[in-house]
């Protein structure tokens, strides 16, 4: 049955993938067993996306597949998943900009790997990221920003981050539709990532798993 | 001669030919300050048009395609020009005249906040609604067209906009939920039933409200003609005749949204290709329509769901590429130049959209490698652009020329291309800006 339940979300059969879960439901499965085989599921469609064969449909339809699932065995399971098995991450557009989509692929991806993920939303102040690095302890802080005034945004967000003197204690990526390696240098960022595999992968090399 | 029975190479020479001589608003030859602006004028548009062409102009044609830059450049607020229309064109006019591009693109990108207010237009947060006085205003993404709801666009697009996409995205056209579609309006039997919406308060106060943004929309116009007609004067050309847009991105920008149009592909993809046919000869119309009434041929296609990255090559075939590439042959058969804005990169979609015809389309490109562009569709397009933003912003003269002198050896090579910003940003070192220049005009021969 998972074998099934995962071919059926690599393979982008929505409806299929919704009445396997169903199934197993009733049947009895666990739902560990079933959020196991999404997470199976959910590497293919990462290693498929990385490889070119999959793009940001897939990546979205995936996401609203495991919306769908996690709204089907949340009864029987209220926090039975160990979240953030894989470490924390704090995400957010930064201050200035209102656009999501990027942000929210990426969140989709990271949580999809494993890792917890706290979204801030967008536009948000500076203050909001040094408040939440305090509470919410993460390892990553990625900041996300479509146009060009991000440059600023990001680099003074990092340096607010700094001068609370919490910047040893977070890796930070950077993202978005202008960004680059000189971006990235502007904003004394530890990396910058193309897409939302890529944030995946330096989530992963910073903090192992 | 009749427009009907003109070839589309025929129209673009015309269109062309008009731009030569233009006029002042009441229809006479528009005075040039100086015999040199009246040969900077003409050599520009020769220059710009050769590219077209893919024949090889005097030298690289240069300009810069900004967003807020002239703005932030003349110490404004974005706020502050877009609710002075005359603070909007002064820092235009001094970025236009400071910089010398060999064409300029307006004064428009701003807009007029006043108009935005009358309406209570949701569908963006501007300087002061929502976003910073400096910053560019930003698209509230979301689904302004319900999933269910592709039968009723398709069926007669001009209605569902009017009754269903207006009134969500202007709070001041609510009234339009009640109008009658008005093919509905044929005999004398009965005809005053259509009628009856229009005597109703909602609708009358839409309509009240329509004409008081009209009239600020006429206001902000006569201050864009104006600066466009006074930088004519200068020599400085505006060739752009307006925009449309893939009909994909008409779909996934404002209607379904980028969520919504990406799961459709998968959960109704019959239904998202025939919207897409319907929205076709739409987005054709819009653009000579607008062309025909600025009298300039260029028509802007801002591009952005079909990047790399975004699909794959079997879904940018299926999906994306047979409607654009139906509006940018419509386009063409107008008279018009297609403009299209690739953002992004589209370095895997080069084999595709060399499939147009020869000389009759410019491509910005953003991030796409120019060498292999040249190279893939350099014989059938123009190309135009790819400055990065960034490079604009925290590079130095030094490397701006650099990257200029590979461009005019790459891209440059032999004609069909054009130097420009490769995507549009708010803000740069005024330095990169004047090396861009420059050196392309001394390099560029």
């Amino acid at each position: 049955m998972s074998k099934k339940l995962i071919n059926a979300i690599a393979d982008m059969k929505e409806k299929e993938a919704v009445s396997i879960v169903e199934e197993m439901v009733k049947n009895g499965s666990s739902p560990m067993a079933i959020l196991d085989a999404v997470r199976e599921a959910m590497d293919i469609v990462g290693r498929r996306y990385e490889k070119g064969i999959y793009f940001l449909p897939e990546l979205i339809l995936a996401g609203e597949m495991m919306k769908k699932i996690n709204g089907i065995i949340k009864p029987e399971m209220e926090a039975a998943a160990p979240k953030g098995g894989r470490g924390k991450i704090l995400m957010g557009t930064i201050k200035g900009d209102i656009h999501n989509i990027g942000k929210d692929i990426v969140t989709f991806m990271l949580e999809a790997h494993g890792f917890e993920v706290l979204d801030l939303g967008v536009d948000v102040p500076f203050e909001k990221f040094t408040e939440a690095i305090r509470d919410f302890k993460p390892n990553v802080v990625g900041l996300s920003g479509f146009l060009t005034l991000a440059f600023d945004a990001m680099k003074e967000t990092i340096t607010a981050i700094k001068n609370a003197g919490l910047r040893d204690n977070v890796k930070i990526m950077i993202g978005g539709g202008q960004i680059d390696e000189k971006v990235k240098t502007y904003t004394a960022a530890d990396a910058f990532g193309k897409d939302a595999m890529a944030a995946v992968t330096l989530a992963k090399n910073w903090i192992g798993g | 001669m009749e427009t009907k029975q003109m070839t589309s190479e025929e129209k673009q020479d015309m269109m062309f030919n008009r731009l030569l001589s233009p006029k002042d608003p009441q229809g006479n030859d528009l005075a040039f300050k100086s015999p040199e602006a009246k040969n900077n004028y003409t050599a520009s548009i020769k220059r710009i048009w050769d590219a077209i062409r893919l024949k090889k102009p005097d030298r690289v044609p240069v300009t810069i395609f900004p967003s807020m830059f002239p703005i932030n450049h003349a110490k404004m607020t974005v706020e502050e020009a877009m609710y002075d229309y005359g603070k909007c064109v002064s820092a235009f006019r001094q970025y236009t005249l400071e910089f010398r591009p060999d064409v300029q693109w307006g004064a428009a990108a701003p807009g007029p906040g006043t108009f935005f207010e009358k309406l209570d237009y949701k569908l963006y947060k501007w300087p002061g609604h929502g976003v910073d006085p400096t910053h560019s205003y930003q698209c509230v993404e979301g689904e302004y067209m319900n999933e269910d709801e592709y039968d009723a666009l398709i069926t007669d697009p001009s209605f569902y906009f009017r009754n269903f996409y207006l009134p969500r995205v202007f709070g001041a056209l609510q009234g339009f939920t009640m109008l009658p579609p008005f093919t509905g309006i044929l005999e004398m039997y009965g005809l005053a039933f259509s009628f009856i919406p229009f005597g109703l308060p909602p609708v009358q106060n839409t309509y009240n409200k329509l004409f008081e943004a009209g009239a600020e929309a006429l206001k902000w116009a006569g201050a864009m003609g104006g600066f466009d007609a006074e930088m004519t004067s200068e020599g400085i050309p505006n060739i752009l005749g307006g925009f449309t847009k893939a009909p994909f991105d008409t779909i996934g920008d404002t209607l379904r949204g980028t969520k919504g149009i990406m799961l459709d592909m998968y959960r109704r993809p019959e239904k998202l290709i025939a919207a897409m046919e319907a929205l076709t000869p739409i987005m054709i119309n819009m653009g000579i329509a607008s062309a025909q009434q600025t009298g300039n041929p260029l028509i802007f296609i801002p591009l952005h769901k079909g990047a790399d990255g975004f699909l794959s090559d079997q879904q940018f075939r299926k999906f994306y590429w047979p409607t654009l590439q139906k509006v940018i042959l419509g386009l063409i058969d107008g008279g018009c130049v297609p403009f299209p804005a690739a953002e992004g990169a589209y370095n895997t979609r080069l084999e595709i959209i060399k499939d147009l015809p020869k000389g009759k389309t410019m491509w910005m490109f953003d991030q796409t490698d120019m060498a292999k562009a040249k190279k893939i569709v350099g014989d059938n397009i123009c190309l135009f652009g790819n400055v990065s933003s960034a490079m604009l912003e925290l590079g130095d003269p030094d490397e701006v020329k650099e990257y200029a002198k590979r461009l005019i050896d790459t891209a440059g090579k032999d004609g069909g291309f054009v130097m420009a910003n490769g995507a549009f940003f708010d803000r740069a070192k005024p330095e990169n800006i004047k090396t861009l220049i420059e050196f392309t005009k001394e390099y560029g021969v």
